[in-house]
């Protein structure tokens, strides 16, 4: 049972790197236009 | 460029790199511009580099979604320029206010937390439910203890705050025993953990938290986009007026626009506020107050009404009412009363929740009495309350109505049809007969072309009728593109009467025979040809009344038109019943009368004659080139005109409605089950999170089943 505090921990901190990028995401304003991001992509330009 | 991602976008020309300044994040946007008919990559590489091409924008970027274009630029500059080069690119585009950024109300962040946190609390669960047992168990359950509390301290507050404001002033709604269950869980877990217990709620406490933010980040989305689809209809509105300062004519705002100003109104441009004309004379349309489509001549000194549109200019006009004062807005207040009464309208939701709340409450506390009584063990009758009170979660009710609105609001939007109110919905789904407004809803005015006119005299008319922006004349361009216009030179618009020109050697002339008359008519040196003015059904009215026939709605026409008139119209879309001659109260009265009859009714309007009946009805719609006063009162505009979106959208409507009583019928069908397992106390926290996760995802995935377009 001695892996536990290792994995345990791990785990939490993974979570939390996901739960920061998110908030990361959420702050530069990548919601923000869905459709025009999906549209972009097909624009050889940018 | 190999961007022909849309066929219907051949109008763009994709050219030049829409990147570099244009893809750059935008610093402080200085102007707001609203493009209805952007919706593909071609249209966003197009705008962004029509607008890049333009001397003073730094830069410019679109925003799909939104319909929007954000431009950084100088602070008060005119963007009519930006707009003609738009225009001539072959986009529509409108001068829009920026939209309040709401950052406050934001539950995305909430739901983030609540989701990761979920996860790894689940985790943990996993590990428990699957045998852990002792110190094992106990070390996860703390660990979950730790997670979960902060995590629904934060994420849950919107729950708390909209339960304790009801709270407060005696009253309960369906954040109340959300907030009870998950305080509860909460605070009744971390006693079990302190003494050992076996079971923990936190993972059913945050899954609760996170299924019923998902439903009210799209019920907030939902209410956002009717927010905005209102903020686009002001946008339609003339936002600028050319005023004549001295010598100059500059482009201003219409809130800069103050009593005793000079005006500079062009023929087709709409009245913007209450004035008096200064030039001789000049004929305007008030079909939008009176609903009479002919002509009225005004003189020098005589009044202009806000909304009127000029036929014949330009003209100089001097302001005498402006802002709120003008005619236009002191009839919309007037009608402000009978849009009150709509508010009354019940959603399903609300009704469904008028039942839910208080059942679930003594549901609830009749579990935990009942085995207080049968057991004396207060732990164990609170443990079996919790477990009702989470079981019962009302996710269809939170998560199911909204998921089915956004999904059908957002087929309706990309068709081109702006919900501006979150019950129009489920009102368009009830109606059960469709009033239609003749004039410039069914029908529109246009000038014929004699069969028998020459192929010279065709092609003299459609330039002179280009030379003008007059919409009968516009009309009359349309119809003729047949034929090569003529080289005309000295082309003069003269107000009231028409355009005069002067071709080869000859001198053309389409106008008014005389001016006081209204019948127009094409010269040519002295050869004269009348064009008879006939009014016709708009090409989509027919089909639109006939599929709305097939869905066994009934039809009818209210107008102000004569009964012959209005007869011959009918008679062609194929309209069942028809009321004519009728004034703005009468046609109020009718609505009245029709609803009172048991008749739920949709009034399909765009005048201001319509506005009393567009209000009185159950729900409304107007066309997008309605009078803003109407267009503010219906519930539904369609940009296009197009009249056969109107089944489409009752058609939508109704499977939504459809698919919100199923997802009722799923979740009882479930609590159904789980109700009587959690209230006879064998239920545990892993078949709560079981019954929860299943009914959450049937609920949704019914929902949005279908509804692609």
């Amino acid at each position: 049972m001695n892996i536990l505090v290792v994995l345990v921990p791990c785990s939490l901190f993974l979570g939390l790197g996901a739960l920061v990028a998110f908030i990361w995401t959420i702050r530069s304003k990548q919601y923000d236009d869905m459709e025009g991001d999906a549209a972009r992509v097909l624009l050889d330009d940018d | 460029m190999s961007v022909t991602a849309c066929p219907g976008c051949t109008t763009a020309p994709v050219s030049g790199p829409a990147g570099g300044r244009g893809a750059a994040q935008m610093d402080v946007p200085t102007h707001h511009l609203l493009l209805p008919g952007i919706h593909c990559a071609g249209c966003i590489s197009a705008v962004e580099s029509t607008l890049l091409k333009q001397p003073d924008i730094n830069a410019a970027r679109v925003n799909l979604t939104k319909r929007r274009v954000s431009i950084a630029s100088e602070p008060g500059l005119d963007p009519t320029p930006w707009i003609a080069a738009l225009s001539r690119a072959g986009f529509e585009a409108y001068e829009a206010g920026a939209l309040e950024e709401r950052q406050g109300d934001d539950l995305i962040l909430p739901l983030g937390v609540a989701g990761f946190a979920m996860m790894n609390v689940m985790l943990l669960s996993v590990a428990v439910w699957s045998g852990a047992v002792d110190s094992t168990r106990d070390l996860f359950h703390w660990i979950s203890a730790a997670i979960a509390l902060p995590a629904t301290a934060f994420a849950a507050q919107p729950f708390f705050r909209h339960a304790w404001s009801a709270l407060r002033v005696g009253r309960l709604n369906m954040d109340v025993p959300i907030s009870l269950a998950i305080i509860l869980a909460c605070g009744m877990s971390v006693y079990e953990v302190m003494h050992g217990g076996a079971h923990a709620w936190f993972d059913a406490a945050l899954a609760l938290t996170f299924f019923l933010l998902i439903g009210r980040v799209l019920d907030q989305r939902l209410r956002r986009r009717a927010r905005s689809a209102a903020d686009d209809l002001a946008a339609l509105e003339p936002a600028r007026v050319t005023r004549i300062e001295g010598e100059d004519k500059i482009s201003r705002p219409i809130a800069e626009i103050a009593v005793g100003d000079r005006l500079w109104i062009t023929a087709g441009a709409r009245v913007p506020v209450d004035a008096v004309l200064e030039d001789a004379e000049t004929t305007v349309d008030c079909s939008f107050l009176t609903g009479e489509s002919d002509p009225v001549t005004r003189t020098e000194g005589e009044p202009l009404h806000a909304g009127e549109v000029v036929l014949a200019g330009p003209v100089a006009l001097r302001a005498t009412a402006v802002g709120e004062d003008t005619t236009l807005r002191r009839i919309a207040q007037l009608v402000a009363t009978a849009e009150v009464s709509r508010g009354h309208f019940r959603s399903l939701a609300d009704r469904a929740a008028a039942v839910y709340t208080p059942a679930v409450h003594i549901i609830s506390a009749g579990a935990f009495l009942g085995w207080l009584v049968a057991t004396g063990d207060v732990r164990m009758a609170l443990n079996v309350a919790i477990a009702t009170l989470i079981i019962t979660c009302p996710c269809a009710l939170g998560l199911a109505v909204p998921a089915v609105a956004v999904a059908a609001t957002s087929q309706l939007y990309r068709r081109g049809l702006l919900l501006t109110s979150d019950t129009a919905l489920e009102r368009l789904a009830g109606v059960d007969m469709v009033v239609f407004d003749k004039t410039g809803t069914l029908t529109e005015r246009r000038l014929t072309v004699p069969p028998a006119l020459s192929t010279e005299a065709r092609s003299v008319l459609r330039a002179l009728s280009e030379a003008s922006d007059h919409p009968l004349c516009r009309g009359v361009a349309a119809g003729l593109q047949d034929v090569s216009p003529a080289p005309l030179t000295n082309i003069r618009e003269e107000m009231g009467e028409g355009v005069r020109a002067t071709w080869l050697n000859s001198l053309v002339f389409l106008g008014r025979r005389t001016p006081a008359d209204a019948i127009v008519v094409l010269r040519i040196d002295d050869e004269e040809t009348g064009l008879p003015a006939v009014e016709t059904l708009v090409p989509s009215a027919k089909d639109a009344v006939a599929r709305l026939r097939a869905l066994g709605l009934k039809t009818a026409m209210l107008t102000g038109d004569t009964a012959e008139n209005a007869e011959r119209m009918a008679q062609e879309a194929g309209i069942d019943r028809v009321w004519s001659g009728e004034r703005a109260e009468a046609k109020l009265d009718i609505i009245e009368g029709l609803k009172a009859e048991g008749e739920r009714v949709l009034m399909v309007g765009d005048g201001l004659n319509d506005h009393a009946a567009i209000s009185a009805a159950d729900v409304s719609i107007a066309p997008g080139s309605a009078l803003d006063a109407t267009r503010n009162a219906a519930d539904i505009i369609i940009v296009s005109g197009d009249m056969t979106q109107i089944p489409d959208a009752i058609r939508t409507c109704r499977l939504a409605c459809r698919r919100m009583k199923q997802n009722f019928g799923i979740a009882a069908g479930y609590n159904s089950i789980a109700v009587p397992i959690a209230v006879l106390g064998f239920a545990t926290p892993l078949a709560a999170a079981v019954a929860m996760s299943t009914s959450s995802i049937t609920v949704v995935v019914n929902a949005i089943r279908g509804f692609k377009s």
